[in-house]
């Protein structure tokens, strides 16, 4: 067992925490009080190769494995959770999708310019009316000749107004055996006749972030754009998930280091009864929970990331990253909104924005009920994975960086 | 055009750094390239690009101290090259300066020798004129652009306390560059994975032809600086102006002014 984490990796690391934290941190607040994402950020990740970052060069991307992935999305979240979501739609939901279950000519069509971040991807699963109950959902399509016909509206989606093509599922069996057998999912170019778009204000958190509903009517899909097969659509989202949760579990952990390193300082300088705060053990127990749940979360993450390296099925472990990360990155936030007494009520400290922003994480691809419920029927041996017909690649450095 | 420029691994800025049993040490924080240093891989790389030619980035440590010619290569550089001797111990600027001259001269035909400005740790600045004083070449110190290079000549723009300076020399050079040159780039992932795998050779001093150089400088002895008490105290008062006049007050007082 090797700890250690490569010289690629800590480069890959250090070049995504610079980018974050002289780029956007000096910015960040501002635009979340506008509620707009900042127009630089998507032009920057996409020509530093963040958007690409472990998809094989010959498809686009930089080469890099799935652990520097998660290291780029601790990094980014660390600085603001809306940095972290464009990595979890554009690339984890879509690109990675399309990577595991996509064609050659999927590939070389919609996957190069992807990863190239010359296109937006996005990953439009929920409906207004079923989120977690996602085998229920009702948009539909209808073929017609070598196309279908999609109908229907997706809600709370990242990206909806940002994106070029979102990987989007949608009914086209109504009358399969059992309704989550009835999906399929397409890469839909949004800038099709019939789609439109719209963002959703008012959000608690990831303000500086776009998230919005996509309304299709009559809108003709080739066939040729459909990933996996007629009816594979509630598997192929499920592996969407696999990717997404994962970047969404190394996120929280940043977001977690961020509150224990915001309240480290604050409660080294802040002085009450005489003395730093930090000299009190009721304050030293937030600080100690922080200190220690930044570790499981990381540990947990780079255990998801080690398997998916290696090519070995990991929802479970995806799962249990994503529950444990989420939950304590909101307390972590949560509690150095405490420590910061009133300052950390007002958004001239950062705070009580990660609290905001930890929120949506807890709800967002797969509620922690869900993951409660995955991880009992794994514990139950009620639920075991069986082979899927295409598996995520595991990570080869040669065949990655191939030209 | 063949450019070298010379890099040096420091502890990273954050770090605390101490005096312990008479030895620096800044704990476990980590070794990082010379911030200065990043703005001349820069100057190099642009320079580089601009008018053809390659960049060989060079460094004086320790045989694993790579971790500054790691980063340079990520950027963009074409070879590292770490220049390691057990008899180079405990070098000073003078001793450093021999042996980075002898390194520049063993890559041959270089146009351009490339240093940051100063080094974090050191904070001497005097290297780069040390090494063009050795290698009989114009030293062209705190160089914040460059407005014309041909094969021959260069023409600069030097940020001196006094304004701007523009200065014109032939070739070879030796240019330490300002942060007012332009950010340094962020290494590319291309250039991260090349760096990861990358071998770099080390020349010792029978490479470079030279003897241990003597230092001429001796560090006796080194002492933490004397803990400073700081206490801050509020002035209030009924009025912006009453505030301000009694702060006027204290700060006669105390004769800070
Ligand atoms: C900021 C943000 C960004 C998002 N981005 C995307 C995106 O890019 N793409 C996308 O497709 N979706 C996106 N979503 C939607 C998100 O995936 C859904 O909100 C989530 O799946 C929950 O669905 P729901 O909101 O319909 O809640 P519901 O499914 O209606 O759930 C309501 C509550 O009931 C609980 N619940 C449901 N079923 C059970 C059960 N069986 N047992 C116990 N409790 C249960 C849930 O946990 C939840 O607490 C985003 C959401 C947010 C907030
Ligand atoms: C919305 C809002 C409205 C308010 N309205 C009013 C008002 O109308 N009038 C008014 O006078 N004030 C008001 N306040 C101020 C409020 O009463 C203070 O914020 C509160 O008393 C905490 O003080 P502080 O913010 O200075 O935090 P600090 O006292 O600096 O405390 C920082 C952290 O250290 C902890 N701490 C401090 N000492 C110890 C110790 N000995 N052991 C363990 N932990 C310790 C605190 O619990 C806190 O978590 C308001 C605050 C808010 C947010």
């Amino acid at each position: 067992m090797d700890f250690a984490l490569t010289d690629e990796h800590r480069m890959a690391q250090k070049m995504v925490r610079d980018f974050s934290q002289k780029e956007v941190a000096p910015v960040i607040k501002g635009y979340d009080r506008l509620q707009e994402m900042a127009p630089f950020v998507l032009p920057r990740m996409a020509e530093l190769g963040i958007l690409g970052i472990c998809i094989p060069v010959k498809y686009g991307g930089q080469g890099m494995d799935y652990l520097s992935l998660g290291l780029a999305c601790e990094e980014l979240e660390a600085v603001d959770t809306t940095l972290r979501v464009v990595m979890s739609v554009h690339t984890g939901l879509c690109s990675m999708t399309i990577l595991q279950w996509g064609t050659e000519e999927q590939k070389q069509k919609f996957l190069v310019p992807l990863a190239r971040g010359e296109k937006i991807g996005a990953g439009a699963f929920t409906e207004p009316g079923a989120g977690s109950d996602f085998g229920n959902i009702q948009a539909a399509g209808k073929r017609d000749g070598d196309a279908f016909i999609l109908n229907g509206e997706k809600m709370w989606i990242s990206l909806a107004t940002k994106a070029d093509y979102a990987v989007l599922t949608v009914r086209t069996i109504p009358d399969a055996g059992q309704p989550h057998q009835g999906l399929t999912s397409f890469i839909v170019d949004l800038k099709s006749p019939g789609v439109t778009v719209g963002d959703i204000h008012g959000k608690l958190g990831v303000r500086a972030g776009s998230t919005g509903w996509i309304n299709l009517r009559d809108v003709r899909v080739p066939a040729a754009n459909m990933i996996g097969d007629e009816g594979e659509g509630f598997k192929v989202t499920m592996s969407a998930f696999d990717s997404g949760r994962y970047t969404v579990a190394a996120g929280a952990a940043g977001l977690i280091r961020a509150a224990l390193e915001a309240s480290v300082a604050y409660a080294n300088e802040r002085r009450a009864f005489g003395k730093p705060i930090a000299e009190y053990q009721l304050i030293q127990a937030k600080i100690a929970r922080m200190a220690l749940e930044y570790d499981v979360a990381r540990l947990l993450y780079l255990k998801a990331g080690w398997l998916k390296n290696k090519g070995i099925r990991n929802t479970r472990e995806t799962s249990a990253a994503k529950w444990f990360a989420t939950e304590k990155s909101f307390e972590a936030a949560n509690e150095a909104i405490q420590i910061h007494g009133a300052y950390g009520f007002s958004d001239e400290y950062d705070v009580e924005r990660y609290m905001r922003n930890a929120r949506g994480a807890v709800i967002y691809e797969g509620s922690n009920e869900i993951q409660h419920l995955i991880q009992a029927s794994y514990a139950l041996g009620r639920r075991r994975d069986k082979p899927l017909r295409r598996e995520m690649p595991a990570y080869d450095p040669d065949e990655w960086q191939a030209e | 055009m063949k450019i070298v420029v010379c890099v040096k691994q420091v502890p990273d800025t954050a770090a605390q750094v101490v005096v312990e049993n008479g030895q620096v040490s800044w704990g476990d924080a980590p070794l990082v390239i010379n911030p200065w240093d990043e703005y001349a891989v820069e100057a190099a790389l642009q320079k580089a690009g601009d008018h053809g030619g390659s960049v060989t980035v060079i460094s004086m440590g320790k045989e694993n101290e790579t971790e500054a010619l790691k980063h340079a290569l990520a950027m963009g550089c074409n070879e590292a090259i770490l220049v390691s001797d057990p008899a180079l111990g405990s070098s000073d600027n003078v001793a450093a300066a021999r042996v980075l001259a002898a390194a520049i001269r063993n890559v041959g035909d270089v146009d351009l020798a490339f240093f940051g400005k100063q080094a974090v740790d050191s904070d001497t600045g005097t290297l780069p004129g040390m090494v063009a004083r050795i290698l009989g070449w114009p030293a062209l110190t705190l160089v914040s652009a460059i407005s014309v290079l041909s094969a021959e000549a260069i023409k600069v723009e030097r940020a001196i306390e006094e304004g701007r300076q523009v200065v014109e020399s032939k070739l070879p050079v030796v240019v330490s560059v300002t942060k007012d040159y332009g950010e340094p780039r962020y290494p590319s992932f291309m250039g991260i994975r090349k760096a990861a795998r990358a071998e770099i050779p080390i020349w010792d001093l029978g490479q470079l032809g030279i003897e241990a150089p003597a230092p001429v400088i001796s560090w006796p002895e080194m002492m933490n600086p004397p803990r400073r008490e700081v206490t801050t105290e509020i002035i209030a008062g009924d009025s912006p102006q009453d505030i301000a006049a009694k702060l006027a007050d204290k700060i006669m007082a105390e004769k800070v002014l």
